[in-house]
C-alpha cells in the first residue's frame, strides 16, 4: 500500500496501521489484508465479488474493520458483504470506502452490506465515504445497506458521505423485529455540481419495535440532494425521523417524508426542516472572534459531526 | 475606554437613537430605562451588530465604527445575548472552547453561573434545553471570552428567581475578579446597585448618566451598597462532582 493508499485508509477507517481484532482491507478489487479472530470469521464469497463476516453467539467487544480503497483510475466494482451476527453478540463494525482518482476515467464503488442480527445483539456501525483527486475522472458510489433486526436486537448506524463524490444513491433497508431498535444517523455534505440521493425504507414489523432516525445535508455551491424516509409501522410500534438541511449558494435539497401505520398502535413521526445558516449563528461566533467563513465552517462541522 | 460621539440610529421612520454622546471609563456600567428606549440597539451598535446610522465609536483610543464584530471581538469585546441561539451538533464544550480560546477552565465558568459541568459540557446547544440553562450558558460563555469589555443584554431575562441570587453574585465576582470592564443592560435593582456607574436612556436619549446611588435615589429605588469581598467566580455556585 502506498501513502495515498495509506491517507485514504486514514479518512475513511481513521486507521493508521492494521487494526486490532478482524478486518480486511479491499484495495483496488483486490484483499489487501485479511485477519479472522476466534469469534469473527471471515470469508471470501464463492463469486468472489466480496466476503461473508461470521460472529459467533456471545461475542462481546469486539471490533471488524471492512475499509475498501480505489486508487486506480476506472475501477468499477460491485462488492457484496454479507454479516451473520449471532445472538447476544455487542460488536463494532467499521465499514468505509474512500476513492482517489488522478485520472481520466470513472471510478465507482458500489458496496451492497447485508446484516442479519441475531437475538439480543447490539451492532456499532460506522460507515464513511470519502472522494478526492485533481483528474477529471468522476467519483462514484452507490452504498446499499439491508438491515435485519431479531427479537431484541439493535443497531446503531452512523453513516456519512462528507467530500469528494460526483454522484451517489444511497439506500438503506431495515425490517425491525420485535422489541428490536435502529438508530441511523446519517450526514451527507455536497458541494461544486455534486448530486446525491438517500433513500431510508424501514418497516417496524415487530411489537415494541422501534426507530430513530436522524439525517442531516449540507448543500454547498450547484449540489443537489434528494432524501427520502419512509418508515412503516406494522404493529405496536414507535418510530421518529428527523431531516435536517442547510442551503448554501445554489444549492438543492428535496426532503420527501413518508410515514405508513397499518396498526392502531403504531406511533409516528417526522420532522423536516431546510433552511440557510441562521444569520444569528454567525453572529454570535463572530462576537467569540471567528471570521464569517470560520463561523460558517464550525457550524457545518457541529451540524454533521 | 469606550467613546460614543454623535451616534444616531434611524430605522422603520423612527429615530432609535438619537445623538448619543458617552465617555465610559468604569468598570462596572449599568444601562437601565423604559422598554424602547433603544438599550439594546446601543449594546448592539457598540458590537457591531447593528451599524449607526451616523456617529462613531472610539475604543481604547481607536475609532472602531467600521470594523467588523470579530475585529472588535478580537480587541477584546465580547457580548451575550438577551436571547441566547441555538446551535444544532455544536456543543457547550465547543462553544466555551472557541470563546476562551483554549479549553482550561470550562468548568469554572460553568459552575459561576450554577450548572455541573459534567452534566452540560458535552450537551448540544439545542432545543433539549431551557431557556434558563440556555441564557446560564450564554453568560459562562461571554464569561470565558472576558477581555476589555463585556457586554450583557439583560442577563436576569429568563432566569427564575430561585436562581437569581446566584446570578447577582455571578456579577458580583465578575466584577471583582475581571480586569476588563463590564456594561450591562437591567432592569434589576441588585444589579444596578452594584454598578459603578448607571446610563438611563430614555426615548433613545440620554436621560441620565451618573453614580449609581445618585440614579437609583433619583429614580427613587433602594440603594444598599454595602457588599464587599465577594467569592472568586466558581467558588460558590453549584455543588457538584462535576
Amino acid at each position: 500500500m502506498d501513502d495515498l493508499e495509506k491517507r485514504i485508509l486514514k479518512e475513511v477507517a481513521e486507521l493508521d496501521s492494521l487494526p486490532v481484532g478482524a478486518f480486511n482491507i479491499r484495495n483496488n478489487g483486490a484483499s489487501e489484508a485479511r485477519n479472522s479472530t476466534a469469534n469473527i470469521d471471515i470469508e471470501s464469497r464463492e463469486d468472489g465479488q466480496g466476503i461473508n463476516i461470521y460472529v459467533k453467539d456471545g461475542t462481546k467487544n469486539e471490533s471488524c474493520h471492512i475499509p475498501v480503497i480505489i486508487s486506480k483510475s476506472g475501477h468499477k466494482e460491485t462488492v457484496y458483504n454479507e454479516f451473520f451476527i449471532g445472538e447476544d453478540c455487542d460488536v463494532t463494525i467499521v465499514a468505509g470506502c474512500g476513492i482517489s482518482n488522478c485520472g481520466g476515467h470513472d471510478s465507482q464503488h458500489d458496496g451492497v452490506h447485508s446484516f442479519h442480527v441475531g437475538k439480543n445483539s447490539r451492532v456499532k456501525y460506522i460507515e464513511k465515504h470519502y472522494g478526492e483527486g485533481t483528474g477529471t475522472g468522476k467519483r462514484f458510489m452507490n452504498p446499499t445497506t439491508e438491515v435485519e433486526l431479531l427479537e431484541g436486537s439493535t443497531m446503531d448506524m452512523d453513516t456519512s458521505q462528507i467530500a469528494g463524490i460526483n454522484d451517489t444513491h444511497r439506500v438503506t433497508k431495515a425490517t425491525i423485529g420485535p422489541g428490536a431498535t435502529l438508530l441511523l444517523h446519517d450526514k451527507i455534505l455536497t458541494n461544486l455540481d455534486q448530486t446525491a440521493s438517500a433513500e431510508m425504507i424501514i418497516s417496524l414489523d415487530g411489537e415494541d419495535s422501534k426507530c430513530d432516525i436522524v439525517s442531516r445535508g449540507v448543500a454547498k455551491d450547484d449540489s443537489m440532494q434528494d432524501v427520502i424516509i419512509d418508515i412503516s409501522g406494522n404493529n405496536k410500534c414507535s418510530g421518529h425521523a428527523e431531516c435536517d438541511s442547510i442551503i448554501m449558494d445554489h444549492g438543492v435539497i428535496v426532503a420527501t417524508p413518508k410515514l405508513k401505520a397499518t396498526n392502531v398502535d403504531a406511533s409516528l413521526i417526522h420532522e423536516a426542516a431546510i433552511g440557510k445558516i441562521a444569520g444569528e449563528q454567525i453572529t454570535k461566533l463572530m462576537t467569540l472572534g471567528l471570521t464569517e467563513q470560520q463561523a460558517e465552517q464550525k457550524i457545518i462541522e457541529g451540524f454533521l459531526r | 475606554m469606550l467613546e460614543l460621539q454623535n451616534i444616531c440610529f434611524h430605522a422603520d421612520d423612527k429615530d432609535i437613537l438619537k445623538n448619543i454622546n458617552l465617555k465610559i471609563d468604569d468598570k462596572f456600567v449599568a444601562i437601565t430605562g423604559p422598554n424602547g428606549s433603544g438599550k439594546s440597539t446601543l449594546l448592539k451598535i457598540i458590537m457591531g451588530i447593528i451599524t449607526p446610522t451616523s456617529g462613531r465609536i472610539i475604543f481604547d483610543g481607536e475609532d472602531i465604527t467600521d470594523l467588523p464584530i470579530n475585529e472588535r471581538a478580537n480587541r477584546g469585546m465580547s457580548f451575550a445575548f438577551q436571547t441566547p441561539v441555538r446551535f444544532k451538533g455544536i456543543r457547550v464544550r465547543d462553544i466555551l472552547s472557541i470563546a476562551e480560546g483554549k479549553p482550561v477552565k470550562m468548568g469554572t465558568f460553568l459552575r459561576a453561573v450554577g450548572l455541573c459541568p459534567k452534566d452540560y459540557l458535552d450537551r448540544e446547544i439545542n432545543d433539549t434545553l431551557s431557556g434558563g440553562e440556555l441564557k446560564r450558558i450564554e453568560i459562562a460563555t461571554a464569561a470565558a471570552r472576558g477581555g476589555k469589555l463585556s457586554l450583557f443584554d439583560e442577563p436576569e431575562a429568563g432566569i427564575d428567581l430561585w436562581s437569581f441570587q446566584n446570578l447577582i453574585q455571578v456579577f458580583e465576582n465578575l466584577r471583582d475578579v475581571t480586569n476588563g470592564n463590564i456594561m450591562i443592560i437591567s432592569h434589576q435593582e441588585r444589579i444596578l446597585e452594584i454598578a459603578d456607574k448607571i446610563i438611563y436612556l430614555k426615548d433613545g436619549e440620554v436621560d441620565r448618566y451618573d453614580d449609581s446611588a445618585k440614579i437609583m435615589e433619583e429614580l427613587n429605588m433602594t440603594h444598599h451598597r454595602n457588599r464587599k469581598g465577594c467569592l472568586i467566580a466558581g467558588a460558590e455556585g453549584v455543588h457538584c462532582n462535576g
